[in-house]
């Protein structure tokens, strides 16, 4: 096992389960460059919400205004939300950059189109409903090499749907993109809708990373994480 | 096809991509420099996120992109305060006079260094704007504002061709800069009204900036004076403003 360099010609020879457990280099390196993206998202994040741990729906909103919602977290000014903007804003240009160039090489190398587009028989109202039983039984993760029905929507839902539309108001935020694109903020109907949505929406990719964690770990921690950083598990004979 | 790479193409290759990614740099460095796409505060750990927003955001805004606008009957109906007036004597000395005396001098890298009065100002083409303004905490409100544009100031007093920067100083000690497609952005504002009144001692007396385009920080309260300078690098810590100092960014368009 000299290189990891992925070769058609050579993964043509191996046998289909091997195939599926072998993402492509650009989308294991990308995982990981997003991976401590995100992390460095969601720390500086939190630290950002702790200078005004409030939120409203509207265009306005401060201490004069009622809040839709607060946390039950203390206000900190200046400190955490001075390094946690400058490590969000670096984090994103990071997560940003990685995502594109996953969606690229996922595109190029028929990644999502072998991997991630439900077939036609998985759509069907008894398969849909046998793959939540089993998944609610936790049955036949560690065996089965491709992905099921839910996780093929969980992943294509976070990766075209949330992550774009949590960028999206982010932007909505930035006097200056909104003054070359008005739209970014309109169509959240505010700046403080923006701010809301994007922090619900991180939280709820905070829960999808606490679920895809936890089924690498029911499914095999080691082979799984092996089969991301060197594209095939290492439990295998070839190893 | 399968046949693994020899150790010499190796290298070789790895080279190549070195000199490639070396001299890309260098030449986008040299673009960057020559368009001023490049933030005074680029060094340090947050040097690569500020400047490729800032480098971005100049690339993909015109000049004349505009703030959004709002009607009055959008206008907050109070607006919180931050931070407190300057407790500096001459301040105080000013503020007790009522501005009487209060000038504001424009210097540097201009033809003809003046200083103005608030009616002075106020003889300049008046212009409003009913923006909002959010600031880096989260909170936001709209508001309109009065006052004059700086570009107009700056016309008045002549800018150097070879300028780069418009700096401002405050009575708090406070101090920050606009690179020039800012500082000559229409909806730059000189104000000394607030929703039709004198503008009030908490949001800036007797005269701010606004900087629509930018956080809430970046429209400076209680102006003092204003210079007009090629370089930021021997003000301050030479990061262009105050606010890097605690970690935040000199460019505020985010």
């Amino acid at each position: 096992m000299a290189h990891s360099t992925y070769i058609p010609e050579v993964a043509l020879e191996a046998n289909q389960s091997e195939i599926a457990h072998r993402p492509p280099l650009l989308v294991r390196l990308t995982h990981w460059t997003f991976t401590l993206s995100f992390f460095g998202l969601v720390v500086s994040g939190f630290a950002i919400i702790l200078a005004h741990p409030h939120f409203y729906w509207g265009e306005t909103g401060n201490i004069l205004t009622p809040p839709l919602f607060s946390l039950p977290l203390p206000t900190m000014l200046g400190g955490p939300s001075g390094w946690g903007r400058s490590l969000h804003f670096q984090s994103a240009w990071l997560a940003v950059l990685s995502g594109l160039l996953y969606i690229v090489s996922g595109v190029a190398s028929r990644h999502f189109r072998d991997q991630l587009l439900p077939l036609q028989r998985e759509l069907s109202l008894n398969a849909l409903r046998s793959c939540v039983r089993d998944h609610l039984r936790i049955k036949g993760l560690a065996t089965n090499d491709s992905y099921n029905m839910l996780q093929k929507l969980a992943y294509l839902g976070v990766v075209f749907v949330v992550f774009p539309v949590t960028i999206l108001s982010g932007f909505a935020m930035s006097p200056s993109i909104t003054s070359v694109f008005p739209w970014t903020v309109e169509v959240f109907g505010g700046h403080q809708t923006a701010r809301t949505i994007h922090f619900l929406l991180a939280d709820l990719l905070v829960l999808f990373l606490v679920v895809h964690v936890t089924m690498v770990v029911l499914s095999g921690f080691t082979a799984r994480v092996m089969a991301m950083i060197v594209g095939r598990p290492i439990a295998r004979k070839e190893m | 096809m399968s046949e693994p790479l020899s150790r010499r193409k190796m290298i070789a290759r790895g080279l190549a991509i070195a000199v490639t990614g070396v001299t890309g740099l260098a030449a986008a460095e040299h673009i960057a420099n020559r368009y001023g796409l490049i933030p005074p505060d680029c060094g340090g750990v947050w040097g690569a996120g500020e400047t490729l927003t800032y480098a971005a955001q100049r690339v993909l805004m015109s000049h004349h992109s505009m703030a959004r606008e709002f009607n009055r009957s959008d206008i907050s109906k109070a607006i919180p305060v931050s931070g407190e007036p300057p407790s500096a004597g001459l301040y105080r000395e000013l503020l007790g006079m009522n501005f009487k005396g209060w000038r504001i001098p424009i210097d540097g890298m201009v033809a003809r260094p003046t200083s103005f009065s608030i009616d002075d100002l106020k003889r300049m083409p008046m212009s409003s704007q009913i923006t909002h303004q959010a600031c880096e905490e989260g909170w936001s409100f709209i508001a309109e504002w009065h006052g004059v544009q700086l570009s107009h100031v700056l016309n008045l007093v002549g800018v150097s061709a070879k300028a780069r920067y418009v700096v401002v100083n405050a009575y708090d000690q406070n101090w920050d800069s606009l690179d020039m497609a800012d500082a000559y952005h229409p909806q730059t504002f000189l104000a000394y009204g607030l929703n039709g009144d004198e503008l009030p001692t908490p949001h800036g007396a007797p005269l701010r900036l606004k900087v629509p385009r930018q956080l809430g920080y970046k429209s400076v309260k209680f102006l003092s004076r204003i210079t007009v300078t090629d370089s930021l690098k021997n003000i301050g810590s030479g990061q262009g403003s105050l606010a890097p100092d605690s970690g935040y960014s000199w460019y505020a368009g985010i």
